[in-house]
């Protein structure tokens, strides 16, 4: 140890030392500023279930609920709109007939119709690419965008498409079937945001 | 003393020893040379620059009429427009400035296309105008949600949307930036404070920098000639011209010039035939309904199409990505050993003036609806998008180019 020498392990270990307290110290003051991005708990609280009277809703019609500031569509199928979503010719146009993407409906709504009753959809009506409210065209006639179009919903943002149980048809930028929100019915009741009594 | 300078007024001595003045002036005004063979194309960074003012002193204006709440956002804007006096000039003055703020730069941004100015020594001033670009479009996004109309609810519904596409943390991220789980008041309140203080001040820093560079290393200009290569006996190059008065005086016309083409559309046609306020826009945010079509301002056209133009969602979002990214490295990827267009070969004139027209059949593209016409005609404007960077270290190399007179030509 010498008063004019310089001892250059001891003053880099130092600039280190100092270095990555301050790194640590950034990200503590960051913390706070990050965190308040987050939903608020107000925000969060906004989320509460919402019942509907779905009696006079009658086949063919749709209803547009708001859950959570989400569009939450309640559609009426008719018997022909339902046969048309088992048939064969539909189900191969489309990229997960089966629902198997397990995100996007609870487990009581992984079957064919995605329902809990085969008449009433209950879907999201928020495009799953990049989050429009897809438009309701029941018709079953050709479309500009489709010209064998069964009935479904059409995003005008970008083009998606999806059947009258909001499965997603191939070669649509959207990635996945519309959400199947959890909901369930009790006699005219529909209550969207909770399944168990 | 035998100078024939007149002394300093004692004030201005005074001021000098405690402040750089006389010597900044001189630095970046009195003794800052510029080719003197700059053309119309330069005025561009200059109007770049009167924009951004137009914008920060109308923003500033507009703040104080404005309240930032999802319930009273588009009332204080029509409040704005019918009882604040003059309130519907200066909002005109700040929208239509946003358009003509993309169409300057975007027009300064060809100039360097066109006249190699991103070339080396210019790097660093190209990457610094790619981060004033990119923040711009930050700030004008976020600005156009001000307004809480269907177009800002559902324009900020699908850029945001946007993030989501990322795997793994994509739900969790558009949650933080949203604030919540759908676009809301809160969003709203955030991007007010991030369009009105953050990202103002983040532009003003990079065009500090921007200017910096720019003068750290000179002007280049239509020949793509290093001035500073000839000089006369006092060090002054002989091919440059003080920058004032010269390009600010002598620029003068073309101020004048755009800003009756500005004042021309602020009293004439405010709404850009839809283009700069759209008319969706006029219609307060629904969150349960989307509007029949909706489209992004035409300032970001290009990229919205090349966006639709991929059938896949995390493919689109990133070729979206890259077709900014890419942007930023242009100066590695010019291998040519001219600056100029003027002496580049033929390969490299025609896919500057390609990729020009196929940007601005993007721009078009992108706010027309979803056909299967319009889907094929973007996929082929985004080959010749991405086409142009990505061969040019190919198509530069090959061609001959012309030498390179040693001064500049009197245009």
């Amino acid at each position: 140890m010498t008063q004019d020498g310089v001892n250059k392990g001891r003053r880099r270990f130092l600039y280190i030392a100092t270095g990555a307290m301050g790194a640590v110290g950034a990200v503590g003051v960051a913390t706070p500023f990050v965190r308040s991005w987050f939903p608020s708990e107000k925000a969060k609280a906004i989320g509460a279930p919402v019942t509907v009277d779905i009696s006079r809703l009658e086949p063919g019609e749709i209803r547009t609920v708001e859950w959570r500031g989400k569009p939450v569509f309640v559609v009426r199928r008719t018997e022909e709109a339902i046969s048309t979503l088992k048939s064969e010719d539909l189900m191969s146009r489309l990229s997960d007939p089966q629902s198997e993407v397990a995100s996007q409906q609870p487990e009581y709504a992984q079957n064919p119709v995605r329902a809990r009753a085969e008449d009433l959809l209950v879907v999201e009506g928020v495009c799953t690419h990049l989050g429009c409210s897809p438009q309701f065209i029941p018709s079953v006639e050709p479309q500009s965008f489709d010209e064998n179009w069964m009935g479904g919903f059409f995003c005008p943002c970008h083009g998606s498409r999806f059947d009258m149980a909001g499965r997603v048809f191939s070669g649509v930028p959207a990635p996945t079937n519309l959400v199947v929100p959890p909901h369930m019915i009790e006699g005219a009741m529909l209550t969207i945001g909770e399944d168990t009594v | 003393m035998s100078t024939n300078k007149p002394a300093k007024p004692a004030f201005m001595q005074w001021l000098d020893q405690r402040l750089p003045v006389t010597s900044a002036y001189e630095k970046h005004m009195s003794k800052y040379y510029a080719p003197v063979n700059l053309n119309f194309w330069y005025v561009f960074g200059l109007l770049a620059t009167l924009v951004f003012a137009n914008q920060i002193l109308t923003g500033i204006w507009l703040t104080m009429s404005f309240v930032p709440s999802a319930d009273e956002a588009f009332n204080s804007v029509e409040y704005i427009m019918r009882d604040v006096d003059m309130g519907w000039l200066i909002r005109y003055m700040h929208s239509t400035g946003a358009s003509f703020f993309f169409i300057v730069v975007y027009l300064h941004m060809f100039r360097g296309i066109m006249y190699g100015s991103y070339k080396k020594p210019r790097e660093l001033i190209w990457v610094f105008g790619m981060l004033i670009y990119l923040v711009l479009m930050a700030e004008g996004f976020m600005g156009y949600v001000l307004p809480w109309g269907q177009m800002s609810f559902w324009g900020a519904q699908v850029i945001i949307s946007l993030f989501g596409a990322i795997p793994v943390i994509g739900d969790g991220l558009t949650e933080w930036i949203r604030g919540d789980f759908l676009i809301s008041g809160i969003t709203l309140n955030r991007f007010f404070a991030l369009h009105v203080i953050a990202l103002p001040l983040v532009l003003a820093l990079l065009v500090v920098l921007h200017i910096l560079a720019l003068h750290e290393v000179g002007s280049n200009n239509p020949d793509g000639i290093d001035i500073k290569k000839h000089k006369d006996e006092q060090g002054k190059p002989l091919d440059g011209i003080p920058f004032h008065p010269y390009y600010t005086l002598g620029k003068l016309p073309m101020i004048i010039i755009f800003l009756f083409v500005f004042c021309g559309v602020i009293f004439f046609f405010p709404e850009g035939g839809g283009y700069f306020l759209e008319h969706a826009n006029f219609e307060p945010a629904n969150p349960l309904k989307t509007p029949a079509h909706i489209a992004p301002t035409w300032y970001y056209g290009a990229f919205y199409s090349i966006l639709r133009a991929v059938p896949d969602k995390l493919m689109g979002v990133i070729a979206m990505g890259a077709a900014i990214a890419i942007l930023f490295v242009l100066p590695w990827l010019d291998k040519s050993p001219v600056l100029s267009w003027r002496y580049k070969g033929w390969m490299s004139k025609t896919a500057i003036v390609v990729f020009a027209l196929a940007f601005i059949m993007l721009s078009y593209l992108g706010g027309q609806p979803v056909t299967d016409l319009n889907t094929w005609l973007a996929r082929f404007g985004s080959v010749i998008y991405f086409g142009f960077f990505l061969l040019m270290p190919i198509y530069t190399r090959m061609e001959t180019t012309k030498p390179v007179p040693e001064r500049v030509s009197a245009k």
